[in-house]
């Protein structure tokens, strides 16, 4: 396969990848979950012998002014999302639900201040610049500049893709988001490593080459591994994803995105990357 | 002649690794810590509020902190840890407790106990209570009372506070909340009152435990709180486990379809890898939690990475004509420094979140990171070591994935 040659292509496939995310980053952002933006979120089992619908547990809500409440089931676990609520108002919660459903069991408790939010939301970004950086310091002392430039790039290219990806379908993020983002980050990075790893090696036996052949075979060399890898990094997370819980849904999800775009950019993005950075200093 | 005893050789190790899975993998494994998240328990981060004239000081917290480990020691859960972060605030973990819940009613109140009079005097405050304890009103009544004792100065102060109201209410006001008002019939001179509301059981019992281990010196809100349920974290640990055993079978299968020999040895590797990996975890005492048998599943994808890129190299060796034996040296020697720079930025990323993350996520980032330094060191000595002894027990390449002998690797 032309990679460099064709690059235009697999750069309008990105935008493609790209633009519609980032239309609805602006258009309608992405949805925080309460971990950034304060509420609670309360989770209770129900196992009435009557199948309980979410609008159900809504309308049992309403007396404690809470029918509001965002309800979601997911067998017959349910998931409550209001405003950030006291401790009393919990209790007040969970009572009116004891009382109208029977075998009610409380499962789990999450509530956050908004102030919280906003320091996750800072230490979140600043992680993320401090990786990189020293992604940059170490791929720059290990090959070159260009290399450097060229991985963080895709990086970028490649958490955007799946912030768009998570506002397209207003998919929850979560504190474990910003996790799962930095795993991407890192796959991305040693994916576009081993291929980096071979041009560097190609470039010391055979100096001749035209940089732009070298950089096609590069990556042709490396292409079973990276689809190996990436099949065998997906596999566990398909599992997770279809038998994991509820619990880990998002958090799968954003890495099984995050993976798959990350094998892509690795082969059609990073090595063309090189390729325009290191054109353009030459 | 180098034959024969290779083959035993092969098979006795394989036995004793598939041996060591079956029978260590699972008492480590229970030797690690959960996270609360698997074994249920509560978090709880207290923000303290400065209010005027009371500056929130490193003495407030610490004083706060002994305070609160009284209250939720009376719980009777089996593990709590309380700690400073930042500077005013404190964290509050609580495993294993049935009703995580209840437990945050217990510590966020001051419990501020004030005896005022009808103009709103303070008379004797909590600081002086000896102590305090919860009973039924009557025996067979459905509310309960708290009983208080003061202490030697308490006592006068309260002996003095009723001989001067005779007659009077009064107000008997916790956190500011006026809880209820008797009216005075005589001095009480033995230093011991009753706080009478409507108190049931639990709520008398929550308020004795309070005013035991006595004020918190500063106002506490509630900034996060996280809880799960016994049946919740059972529920994820079943399914999260259950899932990654899928996940680790699907990779064993592929591996051994795509690369037949050497996935064996892949294989062979991961259950070594896993058995490290959980071991290291339980000798260092870190906590394994949901986003961490995430991150092990996780792992187990990029630890047969190293592999995939050594076979891979040794796949394109061998179809240069290198022999089997050449083929193992080029391939691991050209595979070390993809795999060392490769390794060491995800690293850098997984560095970044431990440091970071709190929680589950840090749970997460330590799982990872010792995953990806186990699966560089086994790829390096393992695998390789085993590559070799197969080599001499078997030189088919066909059992390496080449088809033949030199076929030109440029594409």
């Amino acid at each position: 396969m032309q990679i460099i040659e064709k690059r235009k292509i697999f750069y309008i496939i990105s935008l493609i990848l790209l633009i519609p995310g980032i239309i609805s980053l602006f258009a309608q952002g992405l949805n925080l979950g309460i971990d950034y933006k304060g509420g609670s979120i309360i989770n209770v089992r129900i196992e009435d012998k009557e199948q309980v619908s979410a609008a159900d547990v809504r309308a049992a809500l309403a007396e404690v002014d809470q029918d509001k409440a965002e309800v979601q089931k997911s067998g017959s676990d349910f998931f409550i999302r209001t405003n950030e609520l006291t401790q009393e108002q919990t209790n007040e919660l969970m009572a009116v639900l004891k009382a109208e459903f029977n075998s009610v069991e409380f499962l789990g408790a999450e509530s956050v201040g908004a102030t919280i939010g906003n320091e996750l939301t800072r230490n979140a970004l600043f992680s993320l610049l401090i990786a990189g950086v020293l992604m940059l310091i170490y791929i720059t002392y290990r090959f070159e500049w260009a290399y450097g430039v060229a991985a963080v790039i895709a990086i970028l290219h490649n958490v955007l893709v799946v912030l768009g990806v998570f506002s397209l379908f207003q998919w929850e993020i979560s504190s474990s988001f910003i996790a799962a983002v930095l795993t991407i980050i890192g796959y991305t990075i040693n994916d576009t490593i081993i291929i980096f790893d071979r041009v560097r090696e190609n470039l010391r036996m055979k100096r001749k080459e035209p940089f732009e052949l070298l950089l096609n075979k590069s990556v042709m060399q490396t292409l079973n591994r990276t689809i190996n890898t990436v099949l065998t990094t997906i596999l566990p997370l398909i599992a997770l994803l279809l038998f994991g819980g509820a619990t880990i849904k998002f958090f799968m999800l954003a890495m099984l995105a995050g993976f798959i775009v990350g094998a892509y950019t690795s082969i059609f993005i990073s090595s063309p990357l090189l390729y325009e950075i290191k054109n353009k200093a030459a | 002649m180098q034959r024969q005893p290779s083959i035993v050789a092969v098979i006795a190790i394989a036995a004793a690794i598939l041996l060591l899975g079956y029978f260590a993998i699972q008492p480590i494994a229970q030797s690690i810590n959960l996270g609360l998240d698997l074994r249920g328990g509560l978090r709880v981060v207290l923000e303290a509020q400065e209010t005027e004239g009371k500056a929130v000081t490193e003495d407030t917290i610490t004083k706060a902190i002994g305070i609160l480990r009284t209250r939720v020691d009376s719980l009777g859960v089996e593990e709590t840890t309380l700690y400073p972060q930042g500077e005013n605030r404190v964290v509050i973990e609580i495993a294993g407790e049935d009703d995580p819940e209840a437990a945050v009613d217990i510590l966020k109140n001051v419990a501020q106990l004030e005896f005022q009079d009808e103009q709103g005097n303070v008379l004797v405050t909590g600081e002086n209570l000896e102590n305090a304890e919860a009973r039924m009103t009557q025996s067979g009544a459905s509310t309960a009372e708290v009983l208080l004792e003061f202490d030697k100065e308490g006592a006068k102060l309260f002996a003095d506070a009723t001989k001067n109201n005779v007659g009077k209410p009064i107000l008997i006001v916790i956190d500011d909340k006026v809880i209820s008002a008797p009216n005075v019939d005589e001095p009480i001179t033995d230093g011991n009152a009753v706080i009478r509301g409507t108190f049931t059981a639990e709520e008398a019992n929550n308020l004795a435990v309070q005013l035991r281990s006595g004020a918190l010196p500063v106002s506490f809100e509630v900034l996060e709180k996280r809880s799960v349920g016994p049946t919740l974290g059972a529920d994820s640990l079943d399914k999260s486990l259950k899932a990654g055993i899928i996940g680790l079978i699907a990779v064993l299968i592929f591996m051994l379809g795509y690369y037949r020999l050497p996935g064996l040895i892949a294989d062979l590797s991961l259950v070594i890898y896993i058995t490290l990996v959980l071991g290291t975890m339980s000798v260092l005492g870190a906590v394994l939690t949901l986003p961490g048998i995430a991150g092990l599943a996780l792992s187990i994808g990029m630890a047969v990475d190293a592999n995939v890129v050594t076979y891979e190299r040794i796949k394109e060796e061998l179809r240069f004509g290198k022999t089997l034996g050449a083929a193992i040296d080029a391939g691991f020697k050209r595979a070390f420094w993809a795999i060392f720079d490769s390794n060491l930025t995800t690293l850098i990323a997984a560095g970044v979140l431990m440091y970071f993350g709190t929680g589950p996520i840090k749970g997460f980032a330590v799982t990872l990171s010792i995953g990806i330094i186990a699966s560089v060191l086994l790829v390096l000595t393992f695998t390789r070591y085993m590559l070799i002894l197969f080599s001499n027990v078997t030189k088919n390449p066909k059992l390496y994935g080449v088809e033949g002998g030199a076929a030109d690797a440029n594409n």
